[in-house]
């Protein structure tokens, strides 16, 4: 994992956002955050400051509230969160220490992908020096009453537990499966308590917010997708890596520095993303347009669509947690229907019946994992329609 | 239109409050937190579910009972999206029905099995919904071949995961209703699927064969062992002598099996039809229920004479009540040390099990060898019980087979009775018509009732009328959890009976003694209980308790008609205590101490009286330790 642009997180001076923060209201933090626009960098774009309001609004009975870090970063092609984990995880806790201020939390967890356990000395390293010097612990920098601690979790290699409420269901002790909704984290997550769950990277970009100000934040991306975004190439390029660029950037761009100039296709966010033709590389990385979550994998010339969507259902087939029944029985069924077209024996009625399946899947399973999983085969039928039919049967 | 719903009882915290929800136009107004399925059917929308039971906490994994909501991006189940604010949901549109009809084919796709030969054919609910969203081919393919091994080794129940559909209702009713957690999943993706703990047959498991997961699958992957073919060629055997004992609870749910409304009692009409099935005797179990008050209620006045006259230390109280097998292995599972709380006395269906094989057959010049003892029971851990090897004091096993309510059913529908329209007729001696006392076992307080109808009037020597109206002890009555009665001992006591003036020459040392009582059913709440007791909590107070394995008790029980709910089981217990109030219009006796049989009983047979050498041969048991670890070895 290579960094491959400068990161503007580098140049953000560690703490002054902690100490910017603690000299507001809990609530006028909530509203900086707010006002930045900033949206959840996982993937599915929740507005932070909102999040962050409903947890502080949320009756907390015994006076708990959490903040949980999500570092189960398992998405196919997704790899910033480690950069960030490895490189300058200070901003994350700094970020973590920032909302539990903001919502009156007392706990932070940061739940570590069980592939990632490696990281797991240099971020304790970390804890300790923040707790040695004030930035953790009771009373932090000297604020009467703030207490807030961060413990480091370790999850075990489902992919699902990415998925909030499936994290949290691990945090507890329990199979990693997703929770209905309603209530939402932010009014019952862990333990029972209000609880926020967000991305390392948007942890990592509070500081800075609080630091430079959220019109600092604003004044870089498109309106409805504010702030830098960092991108994790992979595939059919000549530089993969880690890369930072503004929402708003073409997909063109990012193919043009990262070497991937000869792109047959792209998969926008990972395995639970879609696949964009060369057609539409003029459109922009951004909740408006082609959304991600950070991963892009660039697909080359001579690589097979239905090899990807292959590889990529299989992977659902066994990360699924079985629990409902579109994800669990849906997905095989996908599977075999892909196998089916690169055998050239997929006809027009089955296909239909595919992706009237993938519907209900996105319309119909319990959690984003099954809503998302069929994404990459229905935009193929939709984009590739000509070059996945024309097989010829073998 | 416009219909109000009450607020649920246990409503989540800060609901209260009044919205308005809009289903297929009708408007509705429910109290905040009611959920969309709750609300549609309130206004007589039906929306279809799976993974939904009415017993059950709601998980929301079938996907069956999805909906449109307006505001929201994706399909919502309704069984889980509690109205809060004003909300606007159309249940069958065609985005609705594709989303269902797809999800009902990829659970037909994986579920193995042929509907023809299935336990559950007629009433399984994926059948049900395939013919509602007209399934008229296999569009995800079919199951050819079984993937997995039907759990059959066992006597009471069946478990076939090739018939599963994930819906985790025996999941959730094995950990949350009834705390056993015998029942597990494990696996990931289109690899999970419902298991015990190390694989190992049910039957070598914590289980405790309530077959209350049986009651709530919703298609033949939980079933009870299906005994009817060898009844059947019992009642084909002329060298057989076949007689049935039937229980109060199954009389009162039969009806249900034949297209009536729960709580329409069959209990006459049944006897009838049992004859035209071929049974050359039919039997009431509320006999031996008689017998067991008899029997239990000296036992308690014997460990009670021993601990607060006598001063004995290790006399075990609370005594507490054996008749339910399925909570008796609990007990022998989950609390070993506290097995000698149990009663000795065998369940009524072995008591009179021992008493046909003996008693009965000698009376009658049967060679006992030819006797085929067989039982109609609610119960699907009776069949466990009947296997005990310590069940055999006859010299035979003393009950042959156990049917369930579900099974006899069956077997009348295939004989071509129609059960409701059968004439009445009554039972036959010489164990004759039992008494209100012995119906009553069939409703969770009803043994706790029917002895303290005997034990009041044994010891003051009132008739118990006299103490509480009609001799109806309402407050054990009921379907709280668990409920917890003090009666004090008046002043004036009377004279010890013949009976058991062997043993307790007067009862001065009762008079103005407090008895401390409880009732208990299902057996979460029976662990919470003896728990309690451990901690020398409020029940650890208390002389006699009552336990149930099941909700509700034996009306609940896991061998009665399928569907179940509080409400199903409220209207049997309607027809079980509508029956023990029949006997008293018609002046027979409501207490077991009167019953004419019981009485004979003691001056022919158990001439040394309750508690003596023979009933302990005939009519009490042992208990085995077995704890919470299944045996090595046993993979399945």
């Amino acid at each position: 994992m290579t960094i491959r642009t400068p990161l503007t997180l580098a140049t953000v001076h560690l703490d002054i956002g902690l100490r910017a923060a603690l000299g507001q209201a809990p609530a006028e933090v909530v509203e900086e955050v707010a006002r930045s626009g900033i949206r959840g960098r996982g993937g599915a774009g929740f507005r932070t400051g909102l999040k962050w309001r409903l947890a502080s609004e949320a009756p907390a009975p015994d006076g708990r509230r959490h903040v949980v870090c999500n570092a189960d970063e398992g998405e196919p092609g997704t790899f910033k969160d480690r950069a960030l984990l490895s490189e300058m995880p200070d901003l994350v806790f700094e970020g973590m220490t920032i909302a539990a201020w903001a919502i009156g939390a007392t706990s932070g967890v940061v739940y570590l992908r069980g592939e990632y356990v490696y990281l797991r000395q240099g971020l304790e390293d970390c804890l300790a020096r923040r707790r040695a010097g004030g930035l953790l612990g009771n009373d932090i920098l000297g604020m009467p009453g703030f207490n807030f601690d961060i413990d480091i979790r370790l999850g075990s290699g489902a992919y699902v537990c990415g998925e909030e409420t499936a994290l949290l269901e691990s945090l507890e002790g329990r199979r990693g499966e997703p929770r209905n909704r309603f209530p939402y984290p932010v009014v019952r997550g862990l333990d029972q308590a209000p609880t926020i769950v967000n991305n390392v990277e948007t942890f990592a970009w509070v500081p800075a917010i609080l630091a430079r100000g959220a019109a600092w934040f604003v004044g870089i991306g498109t309106p409805g997708s504010t702030g830098p975004k960092l991108l994790s190439v992979s595939g059919d390029v000549a530089r993969p890596g880690v890369y930072e660029f503004p929402f708003g950037v073409t997909i063109h761009e990012v193919l043009k520095a990262s070497g991937g100039d000869d792109a047959h296709a792209v998969v926008a966010g990972g395995a639970c993303g879609v696949c964009v033709p060369a057609s539409d590389f003029t459109r922009t990385i951004s909740y408006e347009e082609v959304s991600t979550g950070g991963a892009i994998i660039v697909l080359g010339p001579d690589r097979d669509l239905l090899d990807v969507a292959e590889n990529f259902l299989e992977f659902f087939v066994d990360e699924s947690c079985g629990q409902c029944t579109p994800c669990r029985l849906g997905n095989p069924v996908l599977l075999e229907g892909v196998r089916s077209l690169k055998r050239g024996e997929c006809t027009a009625v089955r296909l239909r019946e595919l992706q009237q399946l993938g519907r209900t899947m996105q319309d119909a399973s319990k959690c984003g994992l099954g809503q998302t999983s069929p994404n990459f085969f229905l935009s193929l039928v939709d984009q590739f329609g000509p070059e996945i039919l024309d097989r010829v049967p073998v | 239109m416009t219909t109000t719903i009450p607020l649920p009882t246990e409503a989540p915290a800060g609901v209260g409050a009044t919205v308005r929800a809009t289903i297929n136009g009708h408007e509705v107004d429910v109290a905040s937190g009611t959920t969309i399925l709750e609300a549609a059917r309130a206004c007589g929308i039906r929306i279809p579910t799976l993974c939904h039971h009415p017993d059950l906490p709601d998980v929301g994994v079938c996907r069956v009972c999805v909906v449109e909501v307006a505001g929201q991006k994706n399909l919502q189940p309704s069984c889980v999206f509690p109205i809060t604010q004003e909300l606007e949901v159309r249940t069958h549109t065609p985005r609705v029905a594709a989303a269902r009809r797809d999800i009902i084919d990829l659970l037909l796709g994986e579920h193995y099995g042929d509907c023809r030969t299935c336990a559950r054919n007629g009433s399984c609910e994926l059948q049900d919904l395939a013919s509602e969203y007209g399934v008229d081919h296999y569009r995800f393919g079919q199951r050819t071949e079984p993937v997995f091994v039907r759990d059959d080794t066992g006597p009471s129940i069946v478990f076939d995961p090739d018939k599963c559909i994930l819906c985790l209702r025996c999941v959730r009713t094995c950990a949350e209703l009834q705390d056993v957690r015998a029942l597990g999943v494990t696996g990931r993706g289109a690899g999970v699927r419902v298991t015990t703990f190390a694989d190992l047959p049910l039957s070598s498991e914590f289980c405790i064969n309530c077959g209350q997961c049986v009651n709530r699958c919703p298609t033949g992957a939980l079933t009870a062992m299906d005994v009817t073919a060898r009844v059947r060629a019992a009642l084909d055997d002329p060298r057989k002598h076949v007689v049935i004992q039937t229980a109060p609870a199954p009389r009162a749910a039969l009806g249900e099996e034949f297209g009536l409304a729960p709580g329409t009692p069959m209990t006459w009409q049944l006897n009838t039809g049992l004859r035209e099935l071929g049974f050359d005797k039919v039997f009431d179990t509320t006999f031996a229920a008689d017998l067991t008050i008899i029997e239990e209620g000296v036992e308690l006045i014997g460990r009670l004479y021993h601990a607060l006259v006598l001063g004995e230390p290790d006399i075990a109280l609370p005594m507490f009540t054996s008749c339910s097998p399925g909570w008796v292995k609990f007990l022998e599972h989950a609390f070993p040390d506290y097995l000698p709380h149990l009663s000795t006395c065998k369940s009524p269906q072995q008591m009179f099990g021992a008493l046909i094989k003996t008693w009965y057959a000698e009376h009658h010049g049967l060679d006992p060898a030819d006797v085929v003892s067989v039982a109609l029971m609610p119960c699907v851990a009776k069949k466990f019980e009947a296997s005990r090897p310590e069940m055999t004091d006859s010299g035979f096993a003393d009950v042959d087979f156990v049917l369930t309510a579900r099974e006899l059913a069956k077997m009348l529908r295939r004989q071509g009775i129609d059960l409701p329209t059968e004439p009445k007729s009554d039972f036959d001696d010489p164990f004759g018509t039992a008494t209100g006392s012995g119906v009553i076992f069939g409703a969770t307080g009803g043994v706790m009732e029917a002895a303290l109808r005997t034990v009041l009037e044994m010891v003051t020597g009132e008739p118990v009328e006299d103490l509480y109206a009609h001799a109806d002890i309402t407050p054990v009555r009921g379907f709280d959890d668990v409920r917890l009665l003090e009666l004090t001992i008046p002043d004036a006591v009377g004279p010890v009976p013949p009976l058991i003036a062997h043993f307790i020459p007067d009862w001065d040392w009762l008079r103005g003694v407090t008895l401390r009582v409880a009732v208990a059913h299902g057996t979460s709440t029976a662990r919470r209980v003896v728990e309690d007791i451990r901690a020398g909590g409020r029940f650890a107070g208390c002389h006699f308790i009552e336990f149930m394995a099941c909700p509700g008790g034996c009306l609940g029980g896991g061998g009665q008609p399928i569907p179940t709910s509080l409400e199903i089981r409220k209207a049997r217990a309607r027809a079980i205590y509508a029956e023990d109030a029949a006997y008293g219009e018609a002046g027979h006796t409501r207490k077991s101490h009167e019953n004419p049989a019981v009485q004979r009983l003691y001056a022919e047979l158990l001439t040394d009286g309750p508690g003596g050498a023979t009933s302990h041969h005939l009519l009490h048991t042992g208990y085995t330790a077995r704890g919470t670890f299944v045996p090595t070895g046993q993979r399945g």
